[in-house]
């Protein structure tokens, strides 16, 4: 589904990613950890080129970019590339004045061409399927960040993609609203939908992955089955690393209780 | 004393009138021209292109940089000299769209500057392209930011007509110079004007606020 050939990217002379190589199938779903700065957000963002790489090479379906020739003449094969790869924001980017229908109308519409009434039921049963039914006309303004969040997901779905990328889906929610985002994520899961999910959410990360990747230092520290990284680690980075997270999150007695 | 005033006013009306209709005709005609202009410039200042950037500088620079005054007698006075005899209306029409162009550039890219990179991206993700993804999605949030300045751009300019006097435009500030001078009633002509200009500029700041409200809709309930 997506292969990545020796991705490299440097910014300001500092390499970010040092020749990642992956493979991910379709139907597959990737969980992508590892501390801030480990360059996880930029090889997601380089999966579609919201970030340019500075070498390498990116296969998605039939669209092939190389990263080590100019990618100004390849803007129209990296758009093709766009059509078949979702993308969730982190702090979700709606077009704030476009209501919900219209955000997930407005692919289908504009880059697809669909007709307005076609991309308008779609939009709607989309709407429905992560829960939002009588939220069609709210400007995003009026929407919860979970609801925003759920309207991203329905507008990545409107373009029908071959895989979904998700980074770090729940960083900017308050945490009330961190569950009924997870939730929709973790049904797209179960349609054997191919997903790649860069996040901080370990548990969730082990329960809906089948794939858990751990970057460090712009590397492929460990990757393998999800369930056995995260309860038996075998490099020491990852190790550290999960003990630290699980530390760092580990529940604080609040002073009140204390 | 009020009396004679106040015929003095009625009979000079048709002329004032007149004279504020050019005043109208000027005002609408640069703000027209001034935007396709100034948006050009805009585009041009985002530009990867150095050199249609820098072009673009050199211009806003040059026009926000010298007094309209001066513009207008180089245009006017200034280019027969080079062989362009120009009517004073259509010098004053030329001088006033190239001068709200600077304004308006500047305004636009500010606006255009300020919207999030996310939206830039977000419509990426989507498959738009540059052109789609402007005219789609930037624009439409950068015109909210842009109005309150291009409102105010245009309120000054209705003002600054007035200097078209100074090249034979029979504008309202022109006729009421010419019926000060055949009335000497020098401070009711020019209160006379200044009312006109005045009511003028409130009917444009009106329709400002509404257009405002009307673009700021999606911030209000759905």
């Amino acid at each position: 589904m997506i292969t990545l050939r020796n991705l490299t990217k440097q910014f300001k002379g500092q390499a970010v990613l040092k020749g990642i190589d992956l493979e991910i199938q379709p139907g597959e779903v990737v969980a992508i950890i590892g501390p801030s700065g480990s360059g996880k957000t930029t090889l997601l963002r380089c999966m579609n080129l919201l970030e340019e790489p500075s070498g390498g090479h990116i296969r998605v379906g039939d669209s092939d970019i190389d990263a080590d020739r100019p990618l100004g003449p390849q803007q129209g094969l990296i758009r093709k590339l766009r059509q078949h790869v979702g993308f969730v924001f982190q702090n979700f980017n709606l077009f704030p004045h476009r209501t919900a229908l219209e955000n997930v109308m407005e692919g289908p519409v504009v880059v697809k061409k669909e007709p307005r009434e076609r991309a308008a039921a779609k939009g709607r049963s989309l709407l429905a399927r992560v829960g939002l039914t009588g939220k069609e006309d709210s400007y995003p303004k009026r929407l919860s960040g979970g609801q925003q969040q759920r309207v991203a997901i329905a507008r990545a779905l409107a373009m029908e993609p071959d895989v979904i990328l998700f980074d770090e889906p729940t960083s900017a929610l308050d945490p009330e609203l961190v569950g009924e985002v997870l939730a929709t994520i973790r049904s797209l899961a179960e349609e054997k939908r191919t997903m790649v999910i860069v996040t901080h959410e370990m548990s969730f990360a082990r329960d809906v992955a089948n794939r858990a990747i751990f970057i460090d230092g712009g590397v492929i520290v460990e990757q393998g089955d999800a369930k056995s990284l995260f309860s038996n680690p075998k490099e020491a980075r990852t190790r550290q690393f999960l003990n630290k997270f699980l530390g760092d999150n580990a529940a604080q007695p609040l002073p009140e209780d204390a | 004393m009020i009396e004679s005033s106040l015929k003095l006013i009625a009979d000079s009306a048709p002329f004032l009138l007149k004279g504020a209709g050019y005043t109208v005709g000027l005002s609408l005609g640069g703000m027209f021209f001034g935007l396709i202009l100034g948006f050009t410039l805009a585009m041009m200042r985002l530009s990867s292109f150095r050199a249609l950037d820098w072009t673009a500088r050199v211009y806003i620079s040059f026009f926000r940089g010298t007094p309209l005054l001066v513009q207008l007698f180089m245009i006017y006075y200034g280019l027969p000299q080079l062989g362009v005899r120009l009517e004073p209306l259509t010098a004053a029409l030329i001088g006033f769209s190239l001068n709200m162009a600077a304004y308006a550039a500047e305004i636009l890219r500010a606006a255009i500057a300020s919207i999030d990179r996310g939206q830039w991206e977000a419509a990426a993700s989507i498959g738009m392209t540059r052109t789609q993804t402007l005219y789609r999605t930037i624009l439409p949030q950068a015109a909210r930011t842009a109005l309150p300045p291009l409102g105010n751009s245009f309120i000054s300019l209705v003002k600054d007509t007035a200097l078209a006097a100074t090249i034979q435009v029979p504008e309202l500030f022109r006729q009421a110079q010419l019926i000060t001078a055949r009335t000497f009633e020098i401070f009711t002509m020019y209160l006379a004007a200044a009312l006109i200009y005045w009511v003028l500029a409130s009917l444009l700041a009106h329709l400002q606020n509404r257009l405002e409200a009307r673009v700021n809709l999606h911030e209000k309930d759905a």
